[in-house]
């Protein structure tokens, strides 16, 4: 479709397909139907419920002060669509411009929008993994499962990786009174996404909080009894412990292997766009009639030297989906690039952690202010010499100011002082990220290089 | 228009009743250094950039000597600084501590469990109207309201408002950084009445410390919270802060919010037929005439490169707050009053960290009575428009506002 | 009523918690913990802590109640200005 008349004539009856009916999903549909698209537009998701929101999965829904099946996403506007849910999406045949789905049924479209996000990264021992007693968490049948375990009072949980999702997991069962026992590879918690300054705090929250936090090891093995019921779990520094629930937490798999083979720039990275949400094919070509947005796409950003960047973020779902869908039924003189700032929040143990930014291309932090050992500060994170990235501590509120400072490429460390200026952040120090040939658990952002495909890529091996 | 001094004119008395020309005016260049010292900032995202900028504090002893001279009540020996008056890690210590017993996380339900009692004052102040066929709203309605609520709150007899009353006004003009008046006369009486205030207030807080009741001085006084306890000279601060805060705002709040209404006849209309609409309304009530026009006491602790001029460290800023609601670089139609306006971000609490502590009181008592006056006045009326202004330029409202109404009805009509 | 809160908007100004206790709650300082699921009888409470959030960053579906069918378009999602 080319030309003022074909647009016209597809904003008016064309085809839209959207594969993944979540955050991104619902999001670009509404932003569709709110800027004109009168066609037909179809929303194919593998879950058998209506958009929903995640992060509540980890929070106020593990503590109960909200139910799994109560977080269905709010609706901006009546979206006309049909649904297809309950059905995954299987294959794509990009010449035909169709979707093939799991029970057999293909759907035509004109644009196509993929949307179909991550998944949680299983325990690699497909055995160990079927035990009853081993969770992990990214579904809302995996809350409801995980819940009505926690509720019975396991004797003790073992969370699996001390990522965001990991760290806020132990936070609920410690708050719900249960015993629980990290298990993190890395020197610390929150390391990969947050660096070893920070995660050495993050190690203080844990331990304050009565967990059980073991750095530095592995889970190597997990054990059930006859009646394949979890009991115990062996860690890489030869001990045991008995545990009922282990939550694995070790990260996210993009949802990408319906689209092996169709020729589309798809792999275990994610599938590279432009930054206008274009979705790249395997010759490095970009395609006019497929998009991509939320946790699944990797897209360049001019901020982190064109790198592919690709984010588990909820609000980089939402932003994108929004470029996405505009881009989707506008000329290209009116398309937009996608040009989101990461940005991401997690509660734990009490505390509000907020960040904005890439902190792990970070090569310094300063404690601009506030304190480490007061769990309240905000760290600025450098590299080459400007702001790249702000993490801050139950101190959101001066956390827009440093976005402006990574929007406009200031110099790191900034210049001048601030209130609540402390010794300690006097100076940059390095900010210990790990080697990242040593990959942690969950880092939410990803530099995946400059190549729109991903074949070179070699599959990082699951890993506890 | 003249460099004649734009500070001048935000002061002068002749503009109080409509300050809003001057502020356009002052917007023609967002950020300007006054002829008399203090930089004024006037436009929304220079005003809320500042107010989330780290390197500007709120404590006057960073003031270069030069500009602290403008100021009012510097080396005040009274009290220490309260909470408003002073940056992290204290302001944020005090400010938790202060919260402790008012609202999240420690006491979620404080307010929201007032609103039947904030009801049953609104009613009595009107049932008061009969037999009264026009009324002074400020006397008989705006001050005595939150007054009594505030009172209530933090466990001061309402019976010693004549007593704190004076002390309460002298300190809210001590904010009017009006700079015709004899500066050291007014630092004299302003430090008296908080010695004065903090003197009644602490015999107060005395005897709650001996008798505790479920009211906020009692629990400061305790100071049972897991930061443990405010000195007495700060508990002091404190509690004249929010003594004084609790009502001199509010009360302009609610009048100019009468004001507006009268002026809006059909806006006073669709209230009366829709009580829901009392919630966005006073969003915009706090955008259109908010009751803190600017807050003048702000400095930076390193030079700050802003819209094209540099505000050197130690030099005096003014955020004018007022003129960045009315900003149409960021409202549609500023100077239109729309109760249901969308994308209301609006100033008039503030933002950051030293944004209005007692903003869901003020929230839910400017609701409650606005719909109550809209629904029990029959055909109300001003009798003038301007009405008489307070002298105060930051905390700006009417001294009176004589309405008329034809009758008044029942309070479950 | 569902009911989502943008967090990467939210600074923990706690207005939410204030007006309507029972939906939103304050976890610490500044985390705030909200049930993404209010029955009617918090119609009012919620259209309250909607209206006060400094940040605009809590979407209600169908806060009108009657007036509004579901799926109706109430107010646009917060969208930064800047």
């Amino acid at each position: 479709m080319s030309g003022d008349g074909s647009l016209e004539a597809l904003r008016r009856s064309g085809r839209i397909v959207i594969v993944g009916a979540s955050l991104a999903g619902l999001r670009a549909a509404e932003t569709l139907r709110e800027e004109g698209f009168t066609g037909s537009l179809t929303l194919i998701g593998d879950e058998p419920d209506e958009p929903y929101d995640r992060p509540p999965l980890s929070k106020q829904v593990l503590l109960g002060k909200a139910t799994a099946d109560h977080t269905a996403l709010p609706r901006r506007r009546a979206l006309d669509a049909e649904w297809r849910l309950g059905v995954a999406a299987t294959g794509l045949d990009m010449s035909a411009r169709r979707v093939r789905l799991a029970d057999g049924d293909e759907v035509p479209y004109d644009r196509l929008m993929i949307t179909t996000g991550v998944r949680a990264r299983p325990w690699p021992h497909p055995l160990e993994a079927e035990l009853d007693g081993v969770f992990v968490l990214r579904t809302r049948q995996d809350a409801i499962a995980l819940n009505r375990r926690l509720t019975a009072v396991p004797r003790r949980v073992l969370v699996i990786g001390a990522g965001f999702t990991g760290s806020e997991i132990a936070s609920a069962c410690r708050e719900l009174g249960l015993e629980v026992t990290v298990a993190e590879r890395g020197p610390a918690p929150l390391v990969g996404a947050l660096g070893g300054v920070v995660g050495q705090v993050a190690a203080e929250l844990h331990r304050a909080h009565g967990v059980d936090l073991r750095c530095g090891v592995m889970v190597t093995g997990l054990e059930g009894d006859p009646a394949g019921r979890l009991r115990r779990a062996h860690l890489s520094d030869g001990t045991a412990l008995d545990v009922e629930v282990a939550v694995v937490s070790l990260g996210a798999t993009r949802n990408t292997e319906w689209l092996a083979g169709s020729g589309l720039g798809a792999g275990p990275r994610g599938i590279a766009c432009d930054a206008g949400c274009r979705a790249f094919d395997v010759r490095g070509i970009v395609t006019d009639d497929i998009f991509v947005a939320g946790d699944v796409a990797r897209s360049p950003h001019p901020l982190f030297n064109y790198q592919f960047l690709s984010l588990e973020h909820w609000g980089n779902a939402i932003a994108q989906a929004e470029t996405a869908a505009h881009n989707m039924i506008n000329a290209s003189a009116d398309r937009r690039p996608h040009l989101w700032i990461p940005a991401f929040w997690s509660p734990q143990f009490g505390v509000n952690i907020k960040s904005v930014g890439v902190p792990s291309l970070g090569e310094e932090i300063q404690i601009a202010q506030g304190s480490l050992a007061e769990h309240r500060f905000t760290g600025v994170y450098g590299y080459q010499g400007r702001v790249i990235a702000a993490v801050t501590f139950d101190q959101a509120k001066w956390l827009e100011h440093y976005e402006h400072l990574i929007e406009t490429a200031a110099p790191f460390p900034p210049p001048g002082t601030t209130v609540d200026r402390r010794a300690e952040g006097l100076r940059p120090v390095p900010a210990d990220f790990p080697d990242p040939s040593l990959p942690t658990h969950g880092p939410t952002v990803t530099l995946s290089g400059y190549s729109p495909t991903d074949r070179r890529i070699t599959l990082t091996p699951a890993r506890a | 228009m003249t460099q004649g001094s734009l500070l001048r004119k935000i002061t002068d008395y002749a503009n109080r009743a409509d300050p809003y020309p001057v502020y356009a005016e002052l917007r023609k260049t967002p950020v300007v250094q006054d002829e008399e010292g203090p930089y004024l900032v006037s436009t929304y995202w220079e005003i809320h950039g500042l107010l989330h900028d780290p390197r500007l504090s709120s404590d006057a002893r960073n003031l270069n000597p030069q500009a602290a001279g403008a100021l009012t009540d510097e080396e005040d020996t009274a009290l220490p600084p309260a909470f408003l008056r002073l940056d992290p890690p204290e302001h944020d210590r005090l400010r938790r501590l202060a919260m402790t017993p008012f609202g999240p996380p420690h006491t979620p339900r404080r307010i929201h469990a007032m609103r039947g009692e904030l009801s049953r004052i609104i009613g009595e102040l009107i049932d008061g109207f009969a037999n009264h066929h026009r009324i002074d709203l400020v006397d008989h309605f705006s001050y005595p309201f939150p007054v009594t609520v505030i009172c209530r709150l933090l466990g001061v007899p309402r019976e010693d408002e004549p007593r704190f009353h004076h002390w309460a006004e002298t300190l809210a003009a001590g904010l009017d950084p009006a700079p015709d008046e004899d500066a050291a006369e007014r630092r004299r009486t302003t430090q008296q009445a908080r010695t004065e205030l903090g003197r009644y207030l602490a015999e107060l807080i005395e005897e709650r410390r001996r008798a505790p009741g479920d009211d906020m001085l009692s629990a400061l006084a305790a100071g049972h919270g897991p930061e443990g306890q405010m000195t007495q000279a700060e508990l002091l601060s404190t509690a004249s802060l929010l003594l004084v805060a609790g009502h001199e705002t509010t009360v302009n709040l609610i009048t100019n919010g009468m004001l507006t209404l009268l002026r809006n006849p059909d806006v006073l209309t669709r209230l009366r037929a829709r009580p829901q609409l009392a919630t966005p309304l006073v969003e915009e009530l706090l955008r259109f005439e908010p009751p803190v026009q600017l807050l003048p006491q702000r400095t930076p602790l390193a030079d700050i490169d802003i819209a094209g001029v540099t505000i050197p460290k130690g030099a005096s800023v003014w955020l004018v707050l007022a003129s960045g609601n009315r900003d149409p670089q960021r409202f549609l139609e500023p100077d239109r009053f729309d109760p249901q306006r969308k994308d209301n971000q609006h100033l008039g609490f503030g933002s950051g960290i030293h944004s209005c502590f007692g903003a869901p009181l003020a929230r839910l008592e400017a609701q409650l009575a606005l719909t109550e006056l809209a629904r029990r006045l029959d055909n109300p009326r001003l009798l003038e428009d301007p009405p008489e202004y307070r002298r105060n330029a930051v905390l700006r409202g009417p001294r009176h506002l004589p309405v008329a109404f034809d009758g008044l009805r029942g309070r479950d009509d | 009523m569902r009911i989502v809160v943008d967090l990467n908007r939210c600074q923990g100004y706690a207005q939410c918690a204030f007006l309507a206790p029972d939906v939103f709650t304050m976890h610490g300082e500044e985390a705030l913990l909200y049930n993404p699921y209010a029955d009617d009888t918090q119609r009012e409470n919620v259209a309250r802590a909607a209206a006060a959030c400094p940040v605009q960053a809590i979407l209600v579906e169908d806060l009108e109640g009657a007036a509004g069918a579901a799926g109706h378009p109430e107010r646009a999602e917060p969208t930064g200005v800047r």
